[in-house]
């Protein structure tokens, strides 16, 4: 038998790859949703739901700060986590790509947004049990904001998919358009599975069962129908995005690309 | 007003220290619960707040500015209804 010392060590160095890869798709996730949700700041069709949703954007923002601060920390070259935000390229970036698609209209944005919160709130649950106690607290401090998240994104999406004629049209297209990008969400990353088997990350099989579960019983009360076709897209873990990330970045980052270092 | 237009309600929230509900502002909402969930959203963003009442601004009933004459003045000159005549002892402190 190995030294356990020497072996706790090795462990270690082993999974920081791992770990660091984990956080930037959590970290990741959070930020660009965040950035796309703020894009309605000023726009929402109602003065409540323009707060409502300016305030879904911060929370998030807060979070990605939190898990893109501690990614810095397994980063190589130790970057911050505005460094990661602002000075990484498109393809460096590792959240799903549901996240990154546009806003398009507000029905879209909402059944996005519920899509993202059914899957967000019980990986925070879970990560409240993470083996490591910054994950643990980060997810404890998130899982209260999100659970609101949660509770307003269905409840939208079951008015409005059982609402008018009008607005069930709209949440069903937004669902047919969305529904292939769900399955990453859930996927088995080869990655993880030394994480997962040390208690350190949610282990996604497990979450795909409530997710599975909120959604069908939040999209029946909705009268929505879940699309058949199982093809899902994959990619945002490892890099490969959508066209729409780059533009979305030109945006996000400008301030930083044109004024190198520059501060408030 | 147009008939799509969602009702008004008028917002109470409760601060930190176990104060009266106060009037803080109105908002728009298609029901009692998204009404509660719009005053969280809108009027409790800086912690200011740990208990809401909503209530439909058209079931509040309210004095007529025209009325202000005949329901007010009459208490102006009625100053013996303040009870200010009275010594009140130093050690009885705060009243």
């Amino acid at each position: 038998m190995p030294d356990t010392n020497h072996a706790i060590e090795t462990d270690v160095t082993d999974s920081t790859a791992e770990l660091y890869q984990w956080l930037l798709f959590i970290g990741d996730t959070n930020l660009i949703l965040s950035h796309r949700v703020s894009e309605w700041c000023g726009h929402a069709p109602a003065l409540e739901e323009d707060i409502a949703l300016a305030n879904t954007a911060l929370d998030l923002l807060g979070q990605a700060q939190l898990w893109l601060e501690l990614a810095g920390q397994f980063d190589e070259q130790k970057r911050t986590a505005d460094q990661l935000a602002f000075l990484r390229d498109a393809n460096a970036f590792r959240n799903a790509l549901l996240v990154e698609l546009p806003n398009n209209d507000f029905g879209c944005t909402l059944m996005r947004q519920f899509l993202f919160d059914a899957w967000h709130f019980p990986v925070l649950q879970a990560l409240v049990e993470s083996s490591d106690e910054r994950i643990a607290a980060i997810a404890e401090k998130a899982s209260r904001e999100v659970a609101y998240h949660l509770e307003r994104s269905s409840d939208l999406v079951i008015r409005l998919g059982d609402g008018s004629d009008t607005s069930h049209q709209y949440m069903q297209a937004a669902l047919d358009y969305l529904w292939c990008y769900t399955g990453e969400l859930c996927a088995e990353q080869k990655t993880d599975s030394v994480l997962i088997a040390d208690g350190i990350v949610h282990n996604p099989v497990l979450v795909a069962e409530a997710v599975h579960h909120t959604v069908s019983d939040t999209l029946s009360m909705a009268t929505l129908r879940v699309p058949e076709s199982e093809f899902m897209q994959t990619g945002g873990r490892a890099g490969v995005h959508t066209e729409h990330l780059g533009f979305l970045l030109a945006e996000m980052q400008f301030l930083q690309r044109t004024y190198p270092g520059s501060t408030w | 007003m147009s008939d799509n237009e969602w009702p008004l309600w008028e917002v109470f929230i409760r601060g930190q220290h176990g104060l009266n509900h106060r009037h803080v502002g109105s908002l728009h909402a298609p029901d009692a619960e998204m009404a509660i969930k719009n005053a969280r959203d809108v009027y409790t963003r800086r912690n200011e707040g740990t208990s809401i009442w909503v209530v439909l601004a058209e079931n509040i009933i309210a004095t007529s500015p025209g009325d202000k004459g005949p329901l007010f003045e009459p208490a102006d000159s009625k100053v013996y209804r303040h009870p200010t005549f009275f010594d009140v002892p130093d050690d009885v402190g705060h009243m």
